[in-house]
């Protein structure tokens, strides 16, 4: 039997090793960001080859942004993430496998494209929601995915206080209520973006469903267009995707040019309008000129200027005892 | 099965019994089962195969396959070693060790996955060793299989036991004092003895092997082609908006699991077959010796 | 801890290499990673495991998470042994093809199942819309809870009596209903003793999987803090937030009550199997009564 397990167990390890052997680039993303990496990598891959003649391999983990980043810190052996909140690679810079000033090695705060919160009415918006003060009004019911555990939750949570606070006379105490009011009309959590997309077009639950502008087109190509429309509030928030190297990995396989080129890449015009063709707005101007029809003009604010930085928002807002466990727990 | 008239219930006790069993059954098994199926040929079946020859999934499956291979004969050697001490001797303690064998069920699975990220990540207790020597258990195959393991633990052992306890230790002790070394002891007497409840205990260690996902999923690295099991190519496609890719997935899995019913059906009817054949052997005073074998219809 | 056994067993060979064999794998597989986790939460003062433990939403989590557990554990526990005896019991048709899904819960990756389940039993789901009618709502409430344990624990309480029921002897019934019992007599009196060890470890295999049970459960809770929150989402929660210490304190608290619970149960166990052991010694002609039964399988 000994024998038996020592020679399962080598085999397996060799698996493992032989798997990891290769020299090719390993990219660490977020879960709904497939389809813009999927369309990306051949087009990267043929702009490697003509430049040096080298082929790379580009291998994809997808899963929960955080969930991703701790895999990340844990071993998983990446040698470039793309995540969805800084949150997730701030993470990755304090435990020192990316550089602390990952923001500024690339352009436009490492974030190749971004996204906003809108909202998911149905067809001729019945309850009539313009804005985030009329989901939290009485009597509507609004559909997001948990404002503690999922990043689109995080985004639409903070999007909601944002608004708020700009308000005429403003303040932390009234963002407070306004989120607390808000999140009454909410029956719900789901599990993540995909589920609370689920629970309102397939269950037909809520009047209202807050989520990635992004996703308003998977949501038409799953369901068809003819039974949802798009809201767009008259303030919202920039969800940027930063993107950086994992310096550990790199430097030990020895693939810090190609992942410099790789994410470099996601800012040239090909890059770009990959992004626009996955519906997430391009930082590329003329780029986003030409796709304008599909990325209406909204007031956005950054969660560096109203929160401080996302991990400043972590800590206040979604860490225990933060603002959104204060609305459920008052002592 | 033969008319009990003295000891049966009465028509209506029986029909209402039999409503009531096959409506909760219908309820919270067999319609979910059609849901699932439902929405796999939503879009008909080429839909269906197209979905299933993507080589993501193909990959999924294969790994799923591996890693329930892989898990299967650590299991069984565990099973029937603890089945062995704990059905035919006693000690001390013996409570407690069963309570043990049972634990990780109660666990729950993604702290499963994370109590073996604890020890192997990159900041657990062995992690800068294992960093150093290049050694990749998390986030690749073995990391996989211990978390499989983990969740599959007390399946065989908890299978056997009280069939090696209902056996008793006569027919070993025979054959030990007709001058059988143990392992002939083993091969000869034992596991034929077993076998059935064996390969039950196989089969329920195999399903969950193969559809766990929670565990698997804290360990896996989600890389796509590579360390995707099935359960967890299911996710990632649900998530990415592909519903029928995910439900033709699930589909799979709930076909693995209809294979080793299969499997089960074929292992009762050639059990009840030997059970007849014993009884129909033996004289009748003897028959008293055929329930152990009886006792093995799990 | 675990003595020689004494010297009446020690005809049998193989107790050192089956005891020990079965502790190394444990202690390698389970303890090892378990008490890693425990010495993880060894990094916390008393003071600041204790806020944790008992901090508001962990409470109602507990809450949430056992009275759920139990509410679903008893269901099957009642409708297992319905289902149970009328599959052993009772003839109809496609009986074997609904013995054969009962264990489809082992192989559905749990994801899968909470989906489908939320998408039943959601107000204009199959199910859903019926109970809608009648002011019952499911899916995103505590009762969506309940539901989705009942199905992923359906199989333990079905699949630990079936054998035992199997096993009963005809006789025990004839000589009841010859002593002029009635049947319900029969079965409260006679029956049912001899099965509840087996229907009582069936009930502890659901109950404890239902505890650490996460995937199914997400997607059909609602997951209002407070209200349709479990503990495992509280630890997934706080591993969101980069806290895995928190994490792992309230898994340690989640595998204290269900270690000790389990410990419970099969010292119970134990004790009865040994009254009855004993009953057995003094009285040879009851040897009919349930002590052959007294052991289960899951």
């Amino acid at each position: 039997m000994k024998k038996l397990t020592s020679l399962l167990l080598a085999a397996g390890l060799a698996f493992a090793s032989g798997a990891f052997a290769q020299s090719n680039l390993l990219n660490v993303s977020y879960d709904v960001a497939r389809d813009v990496y999927k369309d990306f990598n051949p087009l990267f891959q043929k702009h490697w080859k003509e430049k040096t003649g080298e082929t790379v391999e580009l291998r994809q983990s997808h899963g929960g942004s955080s969930k991703q980043a701790r895999a990340v810190a844990d071993g998983l052996e990446a040698d470039v993430v793309t995540m969805n909140q800084a949150t997730d690679v701030d993470f990755l810079a304090e435990k020192g496998l990316v550089a602390k000033d990952y923001p500024k090695k690339f352009p436009d705060n490492a974030s190749p494209y971004t996204s906003t919160m809108v909202f998911i009415v149905r067809k001729g918006n019945p309850k009539a929601i313009k804005d985030w003060n009329d989901i939290a009004k009485p009597g509507i019911q609004l559909i997001i995915p948990h404002p503690k555990n999922t990043g689109n939750g995080r985004y639409s949570y903070l999007a909601a206080w944002g608004y708020a606070l700009k308000q005429p006379g403003g303040n932390d105490k009234s963002a407070q209520e306004f989120v607390g009011q808000l999140l009454k009309n909410a029956p719900l959590f789901g599990s993540g973006g995909r589920d609370a997309t689920t629970t309102f077009m397939q269950r037909k639950i809520g009047d209202v469903l807050v989520t990635f502008e992004s996703e308003a087109e998977l949501i038409a190509k799953e369901f068809g267009r003819g039974e949802f429309e798009v809201v767009y509030p008259s303030l919202s928030i920039l969800a940027e995707f930063p993107v950086a190297i994992v310096d550990k990995v790199v430097d030990k396989k020895g693939t810090r040019k190609v992942a410099q080129a790789y994410l470099e890449y996601l800012w040239s015009k090909e890059g770009q309008e990959n992004a626009a063709a996955n519906y997430l707005r391009p930082r590329d101007a003329e780029v986003l000129k030409k796709n304008a029809a599909q990325f209406p003009p909204i007031k956005t604010f950054t969660v560096d200027e109203v929160f401080g930085g996302w991990s400043k928002a972590a800590a206040t807002h979604f860490k225990d005892g933060g603002s959104f466990d204060q609305i459920y727990v008052q002592k | 099965m033969t008319v009990r008239r003295a000891t049966a219930e009465p028509r209506w006790v029986r029909l209402l019994l039999t409503g009531v069993a096959l409506g909760f059954l219908f309820l919270f098994l067999v319609l979910p089962l059609i849901a699932v199926f439902w929405e796999a040929f939503a879009h008909g079946a080429q839909a269906y195969w197209e979905a299933l020859k993507e080589s993501e999934a193909r990959s999924a499956m294969l790994l799923t396959l591996t890693i329930a291979a892989v898990v299967l004969p650590f299991n069984i050697a565990f099973g029937v070693a603890a089945a062995w001490a704990i059905a035919k001797f006693e000690f001390r303690g013996k409570s407690l060790l069963t309570t043990l064998i049972d634990l990780p069920f109660a666990v729950s699975p993604v702290v499963a996955g994370l109590i073996f990220i604890i020890l192997f990540g990159a900041q657990g207790f062995f992690g800068s060793w294992l960093v150093a020597n290049e050694i990749k258990i998390i986030f690749a195959l073995p990391g996989m299989v211990l978390a499989t393991l983990f969740v599959t633990f007390p399946f065989v052992a908890r299978e056997l036991i009280p069939l090696m306890q209902a056996q008793g230790r006569d027919e070993e002790e025979a054959a030990i004092s007709l001058g059988a070394s143990g392992w002939q002891m083993f091969w000869r007497v034992t596991l034929p003895n077993i076998k059935w409840g064996l390969m039950y205990g196989v089969i329920l260690a195999n399903a969950r092997a193969m559809g766990e996902f929670g565990a698997v999923s804290v360990v896996s690295g989600h890389i796509r082609g590579e360390t995707n099991t099935l359960p967890l190519h299911v996710e990632i496609l649900y998530n990415e908006y592909n519903q029928i890719g995910a439900f033709a997935a699930a589909t799979v899995l709930a076909f693995l699991g209809l294979v080793t019913l299969v499997a089960k059906t074929v292992v009762e009817w050639r059990m009840r077959k030997e059970t007849e054949m014993l009884t129909a052997d033996l004289p009748p005073e003897k028959t008293e010796q055929t329930p152990t074998v009886a006792t093995e219809r799990p | 801890m675990f003595p020689a056994p004494a010297k009446r067993d020690g005809v049998l060979p193989g107790f050192r290499l089956g005891l020990g064999y079965t502790l190394t794998y444990l202690t390698l597989l389970v303890l090892i990673p378990l008490g890693g986790m425990i010495l993880m939460t060894g990094k916390l003062t008393w003071g600041s495991f204790w806020d944790i433990a008992t901090a508001e939403r962990a409470l109602a989590s507990y809450r949430v998470t056992f009275g759920a557990s139990l509410f679903a554990a008893i269901v099957n526990a009642v409708f297992g042994l319905i289902v149970a005896w009328v599959l052993v019991r009772y003839p109809f048709p496609g009986k074997r093809f609904v013995d054969a899904l009962v264990d489809l819960p082992f192989a559905l990756p749990t994801a899968v199942a909470g989906i489908t389940l939320a998408t039943l039993y959601a107000e204009n789901g199959w199910v859903g819309q019926f109970l809608a009618k009648l002011g019952i709502k499911v899916a995103f409430t505590p009762l969506g809870i309940v539901v989705a344990l009942i199905f992923v624990t359906l199989p333990f309480v079905v699949r630990t009596l079936q054998p035992v029921i199997e096993d009963i002897e005809a006789e025990v019934e004839e000589a009841a209903a010859s002593l002029g019992a009635t049947r319900w007599q029969t079965f409260v009196r006679v029956l049912l003793p001899g099965i509840f060890p087996a229907w009582l470890t069936g009930f502890t295999l659901a109950f404890s999987r239902a505890i650490g049970e996460f995937g199914s459960v997400i997607f059909i809770a609602g997951n209002m803090p407070l209200i349709s929150e479990i503990t495992p989402l509280l630890i997934i929660s706080k591993l969101e937030q980069y806290d895995l210490i928190g994490a792992t304190a309230l898994a340690v608290v989640m595998l204290v009550i269900s270690f000790a619970m389990l410990l419970t149960i099969n010292l119970l166990q134990w004790w009865a199997a040994n009254r009855h052991a004993k009953g057995n010694d003094a009285e040879p002609a009851e040897a009919l009564a349930p002590g052959a039964l007294v052991e289960a399988r899951p």
